[in-house]
């Protein structure tokens, strides 16, 4: 803290003898500061500043357009899938019609296969009976005939047949 | 401790003597400690602005932050204080924020020079920013400019009055643009090194002028920045002023 002769009892501030090398030295220093500051920092800092906002404009703008596009996706996917199902509906529809028709034929087939088995079926039987019942009356007559034989009367053919085709009509 | 009171000679303005740095006497020329500070100031400044922000990444990283924050800072006053029109001048006003910014800052650290505690080179900046204004003003409106002087809202009598008053508070702007900066600056700092001085004097209490000192030192960044925008928003004030001068 060696007193120096220029320092005086005052303040520094007012030693009028440094303003000459003080302004000289702002002055100087001012303007390299300014030429850093407006030819290579400001410049350079604008230009990335209006390159972010250019890129954060033109993002928000492709999102924009993507979200349109997705929604455009949507609905045509939706439309589709509306026309798949009111097709796949038709051709159940068509699918039932068409089972439905060739189900009635076969129905209708096979009804008549079942009606004309069971007309033979039926006259079978009837032939069966019919057969039965001639074979019941020819056994009986016979029948009648030795019994009749057997007691020693006289056996007319005819009449005892005659007899016997009455009682069975008769008792059937 | 008591005993080495003849010693203690606290000499608070000493660190704001202008010094030639390679010894001899101080010429208009002779790189000083003015020469030094103004330059560290420079280069932190460059620091900041051009090799922070050198990455010129689309997502910045932290020098790049800061860097683009400072210029949207100042240009954000420039444009809401001066109006849309102010824009062009806002390398000029940035040159200005960015010297008086990190010549405060600088200022604090320990030994340093505080360029701005000097009264010379604040007005300098002042009395600069009051000429170019002034003159802008005249450029730009002519005699209309004179127009900021004459309150035509006030009765027609008291404006020769009002006129008189605003061209005096007109004038003693730059006293009070320089003065204010140069003057929290030197106060600031002179008071640290009285309490720093304290602590040798204090003996056993000497924790106590280092709990000041470290306290002081807080407000005084705090002021550093603060006054740093003041000199700026105050330059914005003036240059709307002389662009708008209608009241």
């Amino acid at each position: 803290m060696a007193d120096n002769a220029a320092s005086g009892p005052g303040m520094p501030q007012l030693d009028i003898t440094t303003f000459s090398n003080q302004i000289f030295w702002l002055v100087v220093a001012m303007v390299v500061l300014y030429f850093i500051m407006s030819r290579m920092a400001l410049p350079r800092i604008a230009a990335v500043l209006a390159d972010r906002r250019g890129t954060i404009t033109s993002d928000i703008a492709i999102a924009e357009e993507l979200k349109l596009k997705a929604q455009a996706a949507e609905e045509a996917y939706r439309k589709a899938l509306a026309e798949a199902r009111a097709e796949a509906g038709r051709i159940i529809e068509a699918a039932k019609v068409e089972m439905q028709v060739e189900l009635d034929g076969q129905m209708a087939k096979a009804e008549a296969e079942i009606a004309a088995r069971t007309a033979e079926s039926e006259r079978r039987i009837r032939e069966i009976r019919d057969s039965a019942m001639d074979m019941v009356s020819d056994v009986s007559k016979d029948a009648t005939k030795d019994i009749l034989e057997l007691f020693g009367a006289k056996v007319d053919a005819r009449s005892v047949n005659a007899a016997v085709a009455a009682r069975l009509k008769g008792g059937a | 401790m008591a005993g080495e009171n003849s010693g203690l000679v606290i000499k608070p303005m000493d660190q704001f003597q202008v010094k030639a740095l390679f010894g001899g006497d101080v010429n208009w020329y002779t790189p000083t400690n003015v020469t030094l500070w103004m330059a560290l100031t420079i280069l932190a400044a460059t620091a900041l602005m051009v090799y922070g922000a050198r990455g010129r990444a689309l997502v910045p990283n932290r020098g790049q932050s800061a860097a683009e924050m400072t210029y949207g800072f100042i240009y954000k006053m420039v444009e809401d204080v001066a109006g849309k029109d102010a824009v062009r001048f806002f390398p000029h006003i940035f040159t200005l924020f960015m010297f008086v910014f990190f010549a405060n800052i600088l200022g604090l650290i320990p030994f340093a020079f505080t360029t701005t505690s000097h009264i010379a080179v604040t007005a300098v900046l002042a009395l600069t920013v009051f000429f170019s204004v002034t003159a802008l003003g005249f450029i730009l409106h002519g005699t209309k400019f004179l127009g900021l002087f004459w309150i035509s809202s006030a009765p027609l009598a008291l404006r020769p009055v009002l006129a008189l008053i605003e061209l005096i508070s007109y004038c003693v702007r730059p006293v009070s643009h320089s003065i204010r900066l140069a003057g929290a600056m030197m106060a600031g700092h002179a008071v640290a090194k009285v309490f720093a001085g304290f602590t040798a004097a204090m003996g056993a209490a000497f924790f106590l002028p280092i709990l000041a000192v470290t306290a002081l030192y807080a407000l005084e960044l705090l002021v550093a920045v603060i006054q740093a925008y003041v000199f700026t928003i105050l330059t914005c004030v003036y240059l709307k002023d002389a662009l708008h001068p209608s009241h």
